[in-house]
């Protein structure tokens, strides 16, 4: 195993039980291309961890790798551990769709069923068999996602008929309608305006006190803004391939006012091309 | 109009008069874009004319001729007066009913295992090829094909065999129609049913199958259309009867079948029955052609 040793911060995770999940990825294969190695990373209870760098730095990948949504892709290959609440989801045991029931995920671009509002947030609870008012639960979800007043009036309205900002926020309703622990958003706000993602951004505030929250972003004022813990990933073109990398992790404060590492530097003050 | 050197010599964007930008058809190109147009447009009309002098053809003739009648009673014998087909309606609905119990689970599961559950498998390959073929198949051939498999076993022209004729030709549009629609579902879509915790199974069936569905209905109501049309899958397996039906095994009256017989008889009352015939099996093909254009018309 080749950790990253120059990041003592990000080898803690793997033992430290403020984690909820605390991934040590040696390697990610897509077939023989390498698109990722030695991340060491963890996504702390109660805090927002965001993941920023440049295009292809893997940041994604290793989100996705989270809740096993890679599983999608067959020739995806993982080597190394990730484990949530003590189990490591890719052990031969787990079945990866009860993964993502604990663990959610909000994607880059808005991505309701075509089926009502209320049926949006109720999809993922009778999956479940949930067995308490459903209404009830579904009106929760929409006010903690801050979208009930909105539509609260036209609940049976098809969820794709919403504006982009509103539907992300129904995206986000249907994933916390289920309980999960841990909620993975990838470029959440990217296919927003800036109005939509300020409200998008205030949501994760709100919801980092019931859920640990993992954000990618390429945006690293939206970072500084509601990030509490911030990864840096890079891209290694070295050797002819485009592999990423954990470069560096620890409090946002210091990853972008005082980093450990010159390429963070370059990075988080714009000389990055 | 061209540049010429003086234009560019002049170029001071202080110097520059007012360019003319008037549209003129003393210029080649607006003249010839003008004719284009004209002869797409009059091309267009062309390809329209034989619907339109078939559909008022139809009316003109078979028109008169409507009543009720036509289908509460049962074709005439030669010299006979009035009568109707209405045994070739139920028979046609029938038989086309048939063919789309068989025609439409089949097609639809089998647009589910190319779209969604292997698409890239050579055995999805292989039916994909099979089934574009068998959308240009000689429909006589189906007909013969039906003979030979039940017609001849059972020892009877039946309505059984004529819907199982014209299954063979819906299927291929219903199961490529709806692989069409269920390819056209997009990924977001399968990756939010696969990231709240659906299984493969549950995200085709709680997800993919009704977004796509529009798309599915479409392909089932073009399929039915063209089926209620045919007549050679019929020719070989349902022939004809004169009567009311009674039984799924026993030879089966249909519209298109009523048509191809009375029209080559020497009585006029036969020739007019066609004629409203014709009109009236068009109308049901358009009912499922216009239904076909509102599922597929609502969004998803």
């Amino acid at each position: 195993m080749s950790v990253n040793l120059s990041t003592p911060a990000t080898t803690a995770a793997a033992v430290n039980p403020q984690y909820a999940i605390s991934a040590s990825i040696d390697k990610i294969f897509y077939g023989d291309f390498l698109a990722v190695r030695d991340a060491v990373i963890g996504v702390e209870k109660g805090k927002i961890t965001g993941f920023i760098g440049p295009s292809g730095c893997g940041k994604s990948t290793v989100l996705r790798s989270l809740n096993r949504m890679n599983d999608l892709i067959p020739i995806f290959r993982l080597e190394g551990r990730v484990d949530f609440m003590g189990q490591d989801i890719y052990a031969k045991d787990i079945d990866p769709v009860s993964v993502r029931r604990h663990i959610g995920m909000v994607f880059q671009q808005p991505n309701p069923f075509s089926m009502s509002i209320f049926e949006n947030v109720a999809f993922g609870l009778r999956l479940n068999r949930f067995k308490g008012n459903m209404h009830e639960q579904v009106e929760r979800s929409l006010r903690r996602a801050g979208l009930w007043n909105e539509v609260k009036d036209k609940l049976k309205q098809n969820g794709l008929a919403l504006s982009g900002g509103q539907q992300q926020r129904l995206c986000i309703a249907r994933a916390i309608a289920i309980e999960p622990t841990v909620l993975l958003m990838d470029e959440p706000c990217s296919a927003l305006d800036p109005i939509a993602t300020r409200i998008v951004e205030e949501l994760m505030l709100e919801l980092k006190n019931d859920y640990s929250v993992a954000i990618v972003t390429h945006n690293m004022q939206q970072a500084q803004r509601v990030a509490d813990i911030t990864a840096f990933f890079s891209v290694d073109v070295s050797k002819g391939g485009r592999t990423g990398y954990l470069v560096e992790k620890g409090p946002t404060a210091e990853v972008f006012g005082n980093p450990r590492e010159q390429l963070t530097r370059e990075y988080v003050s714009g000389q990055f091309s | 109009m061209s540049i010429t050197a003086d234009d560019i010599s002049r170029a001071a964007i202080g110097a520059r008069t007012a360019p003319s930008m008037r549209r003129s058809f003393t210029e080649s190109r607006n003249l010839r874009s003008f004719l284009l147009t004209a002869f797409v447009w009059i091309l267009a009309i062309i390809a329209a004319i034989p619907l339109f002098s078939v559909l008022y053809m139809l009316i003109s003739q078979g028109g008169a001729r409507l009543s009720l009648d036509l289908f509460t009673e049962l074709p005439p014998a030669g010299f006979m007066q009035g009568g109707g087909f209405g045994n070739a309606i139920i028979g046609t609905l029938v038989m086309v009913g048939i063919g789309a119990l068989i025609a439409i689970p089949v097609g639809v599961m089998g647009g589910v295992y190319l779209g969604a559950i292997a698409p890239d498998s050579k055995l999805s390959a292989g039916i994909r090829f099979v089934a574009k073929v068998l959308t240009g198949f000689p429909s006589i051939l189906v007909g013969i094909f039906i003979f030979g498999l039940l017609v001849q076993a059972m020892g009877t022209f039946s309505a059984l065999a004529g819907g199982v004729a014209l299954a063979m030709g819906m299927l291929s549009t219903v199961m490529l129609t709806s692989e069409q629609a269920i390819r056209m579902v997009p990924q977001r879509m399968k990756d939010a049913a696969t990231g709240i915790g659906c299984t493969s199974t549950q995200t085709v069936w709680k997800v993919v199958l009704p977004t796509a569905l529009p798309g599915i209905l479409t392909g089932v109501m073009l399929g039915i259309a063209s089926a209620a049309g045919e007549s050679a899958p019929l020719l070989f397996t349902a022939l004809f009867s004169s009567f009311w039906l009674e039984s799924l095994v026993e030879p089966t009256a249909s519209l298109s079948i009523l048509i191809y017989n009375f029209s080559g008889m020497p009585f006029p009352n036969q020739i007019q029955l066609a004629w409203s015939a014709s009109l009236v099996l068009v109308l049901i093909v358009l009912v499922f052609n216009i239904l076909s254009r509102l599922f597929g018309s609502r969004k998803v």
